[in-house]
């Protein structure tokens, strides 16, 4: 009894333990695997994150310089970012908005000539 | 007397995964209990055909939700043990303490869904909202909340700030000081034991019989717990298995309740006792670049609030040693698995195996995986004739189903 007495008052005393969720909405951490993004002027299209992929959800064309990743196979493990040799891979903290249909993430670039050598 | 069948699952209010039972009953009282699996069968074995062996991290990882890293971690684990790596000595405590936040994690859930099974919703949100504070642990160190993905063959792909650790020692403070506020409620609570005590009583011999593991087993007086084998750190840290020995649903509750201190506990030995250095070995065809990126530390604005908490941890106790850079790439480890394995590690609803088998190829030849689940459903089938009906939803839920993880 006493207990409860302790328990009612502490709880009449401290603030809610919930949140007000759509006017307060909890924020990611720092390193959050949240959305895939490649920023596409860097990318090289090397093919490397293509292979890595686990859930195999991204698509490289290293003639035609497109690089594809189906948002609804990603897995966000995060293993494209740490295998990407240019570092253009990364991933922010927020999640991929609510989507009623299947979506693709569709980069066109340009891809990396093959430089003769200039004969002297 | 009549006998009638009586369906229990594959959806029903208190399974949170599809378990059918087909209930022998007469009157209100279980006179036999026939179990049908195969509802969330993913062939999840197979795909090491099609995925190579690091591939296979993030798939096993994905075997289970709730004890996610600690299937990447036998998996690993296994595989090291056939390529002959010797991970980090960091790397294994790192591997330690995201395995036990995830034991917290998962004991902290089955007892709010156990409270639940016998209607006391309350208790289920307290327990919740104390896991809560696990989850922003897992997801400001790992990335993620649920499925860390930081275990890769070698070693780990995250590291831990000293700011991190601080931080993480400040929230087990909290966390343990709310769940000691709960014990009285669980384990003392009037109404409760009137539910589990004395109810599917599992006998020390039929446990051992019947072959069952983790918190069943130490619920019904059996020492036995897959840590005390040592893998990761837990040879250096050293380990004593929880036990009780009733063997009935009060008891394995307890086990569990007492196992989550236990974790609170390991998390800060393995924080404390944690050397500096490298993280990972770089295993040819893994992650070449196995640098982990250390994060910031979490919220700004939560960490200075904690810093000022009163249960801050005193000064002169020694700061973990994170002297040295970290993230280094140790050895460089050539070749592809040849050769087998079988690995166990104590996950947090019992004993797991993974059996593997590499013929020098980029695939593995053989990936079984034997999760506690599976050695769970006997015992539970000998617990249930005897019983009333209304306690079938405790019994069965006291043995923390993942049918998930059982049917892979």
């Amino acid at each position: 009894m006493f207990n409860m007495t302790k328990n009612v008052v502490s709880n009449l005393l401290h603030k809610s333990s919930t949140r007000l969720y759509p006017f307060a909405v909890r924020g990611h951490f720092e390193g959050f695997r949240g959305t895939l993004i490649n920023n596409v002027d860097e990318c090289i299209f090397c093919r490397t994150c293509m292979l890595k992929c686990p859930s195999q959800c991204i698509t490289v064309d290293n003639k035609a310089g497109t690089w594809a990743c189906e948002a609804m196979s990603c897995v966000y493990c995060g293993v494209c970012v740490d295998v990407c040799p240019t570092s253009c891979l990364s991933m922010t903290k927020e999640h991929r908005p609510v989507a009623t249909e299947r979506q693709t993430d569709f980069h066109q670039g340009s891809p990396k000539k093959k430089t003769k050598k200039v004969e002297e | 007397m009549a006998r009638t069948i009586l369906p229990f699952g594959p959806q029903h209010p208190v399974l949170p995964e599809p378990l059918h039972l087909k209930l022998v009953i007469e009157d209100e009282t279980v006179i036999e209990a026939l179990p049908t699996l195969g509802y969330v069968h993913r062939g999840l074995e197979k795909l090491c055909e099609v995925r190579d062996f690091n591939q296979m991290v993030q798939i096993v990882e994905r075997v289970c939700g709730i004890c996610s890293c600690l299937h990447a971690l036998c998996y690993c684990e296994g595989l090291e043990q056939i390529m002959g790596i010797e991970v980090p000595r960091r790397a294994k405590y790192l591997r330690t303490i995201w395995g036990e936040l995830h034991r917290m994690h998962s004991h902290l859930l089955w007892l709010g869904l156990f409270a639940d099974a016998f209607g006391f919703e309350s208790l289920f949100m307290q327990f919740w909202r104390v896991r809560e504070r696990v989850m922003d642990i897992m997801e400001a160190t790992c990335g993620n909340r649920v499925v860390v993905s930081v275990n890769v063959v070698g070693g780990v792909r995250r590291d831990l700030t000293a700011e991190q650790c601080q931080w993480i020692e400040q929230q087990l403070v909290i966390i343990e000081k709310e769940v000691r506020q709960l014990t009285t409620t669980i384990l003392n609570d009037y109404t409760v034991k009137k539910r589990t005590v004395g109810k599917g009583v599992l006998s020390k011999e039929t446990a051992y019989q019947l072959g069952a593991v983790g918190p069943m087993l130490r619920g019904s007086g059996w020492a036995q717990d897959a840590r005390m084998t040592g893998y990761a750190a837990f040879d250096e840290i050293g380990f004593e298995p929880v036990v009780e020995h009733d063997g009935d649903c009060y008891a394995r509750s307890t086990v569990r309740f007492r196992e989550t201190l236990q974790s609170i506990d390991l998390v800060r030995l393995a924080i404390a006792r944690m050397p500096a250095g490298e993280t990972s070995v770089n295993v040819e065809g893994a992650l070449e670049d196995d640098t982990p990126h250390p994060i910031a530390g979490g919220r700004a604005g939560t960490m200075q609030r904690f810093k000022r908490d009163k249960h801050a941890r005193p000064a002169d106790v020694p700061a973990p040693n994170l002297d040295l850079p970290a993230g280094h790439v140790a050895v460089k480890v050539k070749g592809k698995p040849d050769g087998e394995a079988v690995t166990r590690v104590e996950q947090p609803r019992g004993e797991l195996m993974y059996y593997l088998k590499g013929t020098g190829a980029k695939y593995m030849d053989r990936v079984r995986i034997r999760t506690p689940t599976f050695a769970n459903i006997p015992p539970l089938l000998a617990m249930l004739p005897g019983c009333e009906l209304a306690d079938v939803p405790v019994i069965v839920l006291s043995i923390d189903p993942c049918i998930s993880c059982t049917e892979r």
